[in-house]
């Protein structure tokens, strides 16, 4: 058993630890910790699965937003009462999820041991055809390139996902800002973080989208740390969010997915196929869409986690 | 050189792993959370200083020495910011000690 | 080996998932549940394409661009419910 295996057993004994410890929580705000902690712990698990660019988005969204916005939850929860409308289930009850629970873990872990050998691989089809796209990043390239319609229609339920939150919000707040009232922190640690931070998390994302063309990254990752950077003037009450009803909001959460959809036109009047690229011109369509895709999904993912507007 | 170079990586990451395991031991040990943070933040960042230090001496480029030193810049930066949050909630008893 | 201990570990987080899921009446617990349930799936395909490594290439970047999205969208879900939940404890507020 090398080192490395070691590792492995290691990180994946502590993330199965942290998962329990999510379940079987008493208190929703240590579950929630928990959890964060649970996500960097995956980021671990991802690099060990060479999957660098799986273990950036993991851990910028899965541990950092999630967390951003279960831990705000938790806390407006703790104020009104959970809606919890159901009794919790007795021990028989208890004893028999958990025996359904095991037996499915069981069923898939059995399915893992029988996994195929030699595994069937995508892999060299992906190489092959990579270089006409001028990428140097094999995730890039599948993402923009040979299933760019998964990525146009990820886009796409972003900005549907915020038209599900904006529907939430009661009648008399529509249009209004999202997000509750947060005290205006003018000096001290947090109002130091809000106004050093966000100018190096921009120069931070927007590398991490450029260099996503020939290395792990990409603009989901960017979006992410951009989304983070504009959320945090405002945990600081330094910045107001913008209205819902703000026009230019609405275009920049739309623009993203609408140029990936233009580009795939482009494609079918010039190529003959939706989301075809003009040899040559691959790696310029490809960046271009991607760049104004990193704003407007910023844009959605800070939305999401602000949420509905609420009356003031 | 190389042999150097490693002989300082192994010296310097070994220095950082006990720094954090000090740091880790005053976490579980200490009682009340304000020495705890002390003990998270200052060991948490020397040692994180040393790995840091230790990496370098691995990176291919400048660049890469320039992103390892950011890397530990902004855990400063992150952690200089939370740690006085986290003590002036438990002070106040929001925390849970 | 890599790959299959962390199948595993994907399978044991479904079962988890699935339990606190069904086992646990508060909503945001089953949020969680639910994101744990995510995160053990997304391990499993993880694990897949570490076991398709060929051609130079580490492991199979299909599965893990699809496990990406399934990130991104999970989030999505996340955001939508947890909107879901804080506007029912909203509503029961005032009678």
């Amino acid at each position: 058993m090398t080192a490395g295996h070691l590792a492995d057993l290691l990180i994946a004994a502590a993330i199965l630890a942290l998962a329990l410890g999510v379940v079987l929580a008493r208190q929703v705000f240590t579950a929630v910790a928990l959890f964060v902690a649970f996500g960097l712990l995956m980021g671990f698990a991802w690099v060990r699965l060479e999957a660098l660019d799986v273990a950036l988005t993991e851990a910028a969204i899965g541990a950092g937003l999630s967390g951003l916005l279960l831990l705000g939850a938790a806390r407006r929860l703790a104020r009104t009462g959970a809606p919890v409308d159901e009794k919790p289930p007795r021990r028989a009850q208890v004893v028999a999820i958990g025996i359904a629970c095991a037996t499915v873990t069981a069923a898939l872990g059995a399915a893992i041991l029988a996994l195929p050998d030699p595994a069937p691989s995508l892999a060299p089809m992906v190489v092959a055809s990579l270089p006409a796209l001028d990428l140097g990043n094999p995730v890039t390239g599948v993402l923009m390139g040979f299933r760019a319609l998964d990525t146009l229609l990820e886009a796409a339920v972003l900005a549907l996902a915020v038209i599900g939150i904006w529907a939430l919000t009661p009648n008399r707040a529509w249009g209004g800002a999202p997000g509750w009232t947060q005290p205006r922190a003018t000096e001290g640690p947090l109002a130091l973080l809000a106004r050093l931070l966000p100018p190096f998390g921009i120069v931070v994302a927007a590398h991490v989208l450029w260099v996503g063309a020939d290395a792990p990254g990409g603009k989901f990752q960017a979006a992410a740390i951009l989304a983070a950077m504009w959320l945090l003037p405002w945990m600081a009450g330094l910045a107001a969010p913008p209205p819902t009803g703000a026009a230019w909001l609405r275009a920049a959460v739309a623009v993203g997915p609408l140029a990936f959809i233009l580009a795939g036109f482009g494609g079918l009047l010039l190529e003959g196929a939706f989301l075809a690229y003009a040899p040559g011109a691959a790696k310029a369509t490809i960046l271009a869409v991607e760049v104004v895709l990193t704003g407007s999904i910023a844009v959605a993912l800070a939305l999401l986690v602000l949420g509905p507007a609420v009356a003031r | 050189m190389t042999l150097l170079l490693d002989a300082f990586t192994v010296a310097a990451v070994l220095a950082g792993l006990l720094f954090f395991v000090a740091g880790t031991a005053g976490l579980l040990r200490f009682p009340d959370t304000a020495s705890r943070l002390h003990a998270l933040t200052k060991a948490d960042h020397l040692g994180l200083g040393l790995i840091v230090l230790g990496l370098a001496a691995q990176a291919e480029s400048a660049g890469g020495v320039l992103r390892l030193f950011a890397v530990w810049a902004l855990v400063l930066l992150s952690s200089a910011a939370s740690g006085p949050i986290l003590a002036r909630l438990a002070r106040r008893g929001g925390a849970g000690g | 080996m890599t790959a299959t201990v962390f199948g595993l570990l994907g399978a044991a987080l479904v079962g988890i998932g699935l339990f606190g899921l069904l086992a646990r009446p508060e909503p945001l617990l089953r949020i969680l549940a639910f994101n744990l349930l995510g995160g053990g799936v997304f391990l499993v395909f993880g694990a897949v394409a570490r076991r398709g490594a060929a051609a130079g290439l580490a492991a199979d970047p299909v599965p893990q661009a699809i496990v990406l999205t399934g990130i991104v969208v999970a989030f999505a879900a996340t955001t939508l419910a947890v909107a879901l939940v804080l506007r029912l404890a909203e509503a029961e507020d005032r009678p």
